[in-house]
């Protein structure tokens, strides 16, 4: 992997608002600092229906809203076991500096019951990692 | 009308706060069952027999009827939010059911098959309330050789008019019939299959079987195919249609259930059939009203399909409760656990335990009308259930399928038993076996022995006493043609396994449990 000279940033990206916001910041650092942006929406791909991942049509609009930004489309979409090891796969593989993600709200009990994306990329990136919230 | 006073005598005794509770209870579950891909209610019933041996039998029977109805309106919310038909049954209310979905009409597909299924299931019940007490009055008089012709013939329905291969169907059902054939001869009390083994000598349970088959194999085979791309589920609101759909869904719905309940209540069994033709029907009256939606989303084509579907599911109760033939899965382990209860299925069965047959009958139309008041405003709900991950789900299913293969005799070799069926399982869906014809087999397999064995101590152990009386020589026309007749029609035109398979429906790789 040669080392590119603009900054990547790495987004985690999901088809909703958290990830809106997260797509957004991304593309502003990117504007700011002359780099790209690679945009990762990943599953664990265990249950039916996902809707934090990405159809075809959320694709396209996706697609069309980086295009209109004046950057290159680069969305990689992955399966595993955890959303966020693949997170950080993508940032290791480009050789990230800087990752952005939407930060969720969770309940209590929603704490107890599931594990953290964000808690993991954060603790386990080898870059700074940006988190950011929808307004409201 | 002497029926009639009879059903309602089942009434009362269903219409019991506790009885309630079980129709609800089974309702529910079997709703729940259904909507998951993979898990039917062959496989709910199957996991329930164990905790059903500590109620009366009507309890247990109540339960059972909802969990097949709830079933098959779990099956057509799946088809129709998400394109995978849960059972083979709801492929083509997915055709278009889906296309409505899409098209912003969710709600008015999922209530135009909660309506359909809800009208053809209370009239196939009702047909089966004057059907089967006559078949079953005609059935007492018909002999050992004529019933096991019809055991054969319904055997060979199932695997070879059914399902895409026949080859596939004759292996499974041989592979039960195997099963079946483990333990001591009744007759002479020699050991069979059981390699020494004095536990294997006392035949190996059917729940064991069906627990193994149905739940383990399908847990191993989700285990094996855990991470799929995952869809997205079309988002709905409470069900409803207007008047415009009601006037376009009534004659589908009634033109369904015609199609469907002869087909159910034939040995010959199975929804496939007649949803395909219900589905042919629509669209070629549609087209010579010259107002053809098929292939954008036509209410027509979810109505007539899901009233097929759940009338032929109702008609299945004739040929049980008649002449105790099962023709799918969940018919099948129902069988089994009326053998559980001591009771024996048969033409008798009407006769001797009139209370738990009108009992059960009423059951199903009450059931069938929970169905209607809790599917409508829940269809949200159980969208919902699609997001549970597989690891949680099946954990579950495996806890239940331990604790029942263990409490049905409480032999920690049953446990051994249930691995080995569960490998077995496993393999059947890798290699595209049907699991129906197996089960048959091993439930149907040891009551056809006792008929031939009968048959051949009339005879004298002559063989032609096997086609010594009219009915048995009619029966083998009868199976012959249904051999010879698919072949002939397979060259001409296509088969509704083949018409559903040119659908790339993520269906294909589930196996197609009822």
């Amino acid at each position: 992997m040669s080392q590119p000279a603009a900054v990547t940033i790495v987004v985690g990206w999901t088809p909703d608002e958290f990830g809106e916001v997260a797509l957004h910041r991304g593309v502003e650092e990117a504007r700011l600092r002359g780099g790209r942006v690679v945009v990762v929406n990943a599953t664990r791909g265990d249950a039916l229906v996902d809707d934090r991942y990405a159809d075809e049509d959320q694709l396209t609009a996706l697609a069309a809203e980086l295009g209109a930004a004046g950057l290159e489309v680069d969305v990689r979409r992955s399966m595993g076991a955890d959303v966020g090891d693949q997170v950080l796969a993508v940032a290791d593989d480009v050789s990230a500096d800087l990752v952005v993600i939407g930060l969720r709200r969770r309940s209590p009990v929603g704490k107890l019951l599931m594990g953290s994306v964000a808690q993991r990329i954060l603790l386990g990136a080898d870059c700074a990692v940006l988190a950011v919230k929808p307004a409201g | 009308m002497d029926n009639l006073s009879l059903l309602m005598d089942g009434f009362g005794s269903v219409l019991t706060p506790q009885n309630l509770l079980f129709a609800c209870i089974g309702v529910l579950l079997g709703t729940f069952v259904g909507v998951l891909p993979g898990i039917g209610p062959a496989m709910a019933v199957a996991l329930l027999l164990p905790v059903t041996y500590g109620l009366d039998p009507i309890g247990a029977f109540i339960m059972f009827a909802g969990i097949y109805y709830g079933g098959m309106y779990g099956g057509s919310t799946t088809s129709i939010l998400l394109n995978t038909p849960g059972e083979s049954a709801s492929v083509m209310t997915a055709l278009e059911g889906n296309l409505m979905a899409r098209a912003g009409r969710a709600s008015q597909a999922l209530a135009t098959a909660a309506i359909g299924s809800f009208i053809a299931g209370t009239i196939g019940t009702l047909l089966v309330v004057f059907f089967a007490p006559a078949l079953a009055s005609v059935a007492v008089e018909i002999g050992a050789p004529s019933y096991f012709a019809l055991m054969v013939l319904a055997m060979i329905m199932v695997t070879s008019v059914l399902g895409g291969s026949p080859l596939r169907g004759f292996i499974a059902l041989f592979i039960g019939l195997t099963i079946g054939l483990v333990g001591l001869d009744l007759n002479t009390g020699q050991p069979r299959l059981s390699f020494d083994q004095p536990l294997l000598a006392d035949r190996i349970d059917v729940v064991v079987v069906a627990v193994g088959i149905f739940a383990l194999g399908e847990a191993l085979w989700v285990a094996a195919h855990l991470r799929r791309s995952p869809l997205h589920v079309i988002p709905v609101g409470r069900p409803w249609m207007g008047r415009e759909d009601l006037r376009r869904s009534w004659g589908p719905w009634l033109r369904g259930t015609a199609y469907g309940f002869p087909f159910g209540a034939l040995p010959a069994g199975g929804a496939e059939i007649p949803t395909f033709l219900s589905y042919l029907t629509e669209k070629r009256i549609a087209k010579r009203k010259g107002v053809d939606e098929f292939g954008k989303g036509a209410i027509e084509g979810v109505a007539g399909p899901e009233a097929a579907n759940n009338a032929s599911a109702a008609g299945t109760f004739v040929p049980l409760l008649a002449l105790g033939l099962p023709v799918t899965a969940t018919s099948a382990v129902m069988l089994a656990a009326l053998q559980g209860y001591g009771i024996e299925p048969g033409p008798g069965l009407m006769t001797d335990q009139p209370e738990l047959v009108w009992a059960l009958l009423a059951s199903l139309l009450i059931g069938n009308a929970l169905l209607l008041v809790l599917n409508l405003p829940l269809a949200p709900v159980w969208a919902k259930l699609l997001r549970i991950p597989r690891p949680q789900l099946y954990a579950g299913i495996l806890f239940f399928a331990a604790l029942g293969a263990y409490a049905a005799n409480l032999q920690a070799f049953d446990l051994f038993l249930l691995v080995l069926l569960g490998l077995l399982g496993l393999a059947m869906r890798r290699f595209g076996l049907p699991v129906l014809p197996l089960i048959l087999g091993v439930i149907l397999g040891p009551l056809m022995e006792y008929r031939l064995r009968e048959a051949m101590a009339i005879s004298g152990g002559e063989v032609s006493g096997l086609w010594s009386e009219p009915l048995a020589v009619v029966i083998y026309v009868v199976v012959a043609i249904a051999v010879v007749v698919p072949l002939a029609v397979r060259r001409i035109r296509p088969t509704p396994a083949a018409v559903a398979d040119g659908l790339d429906s993520p269906a294909d790789e589930e196996e197609k449990v009822r």
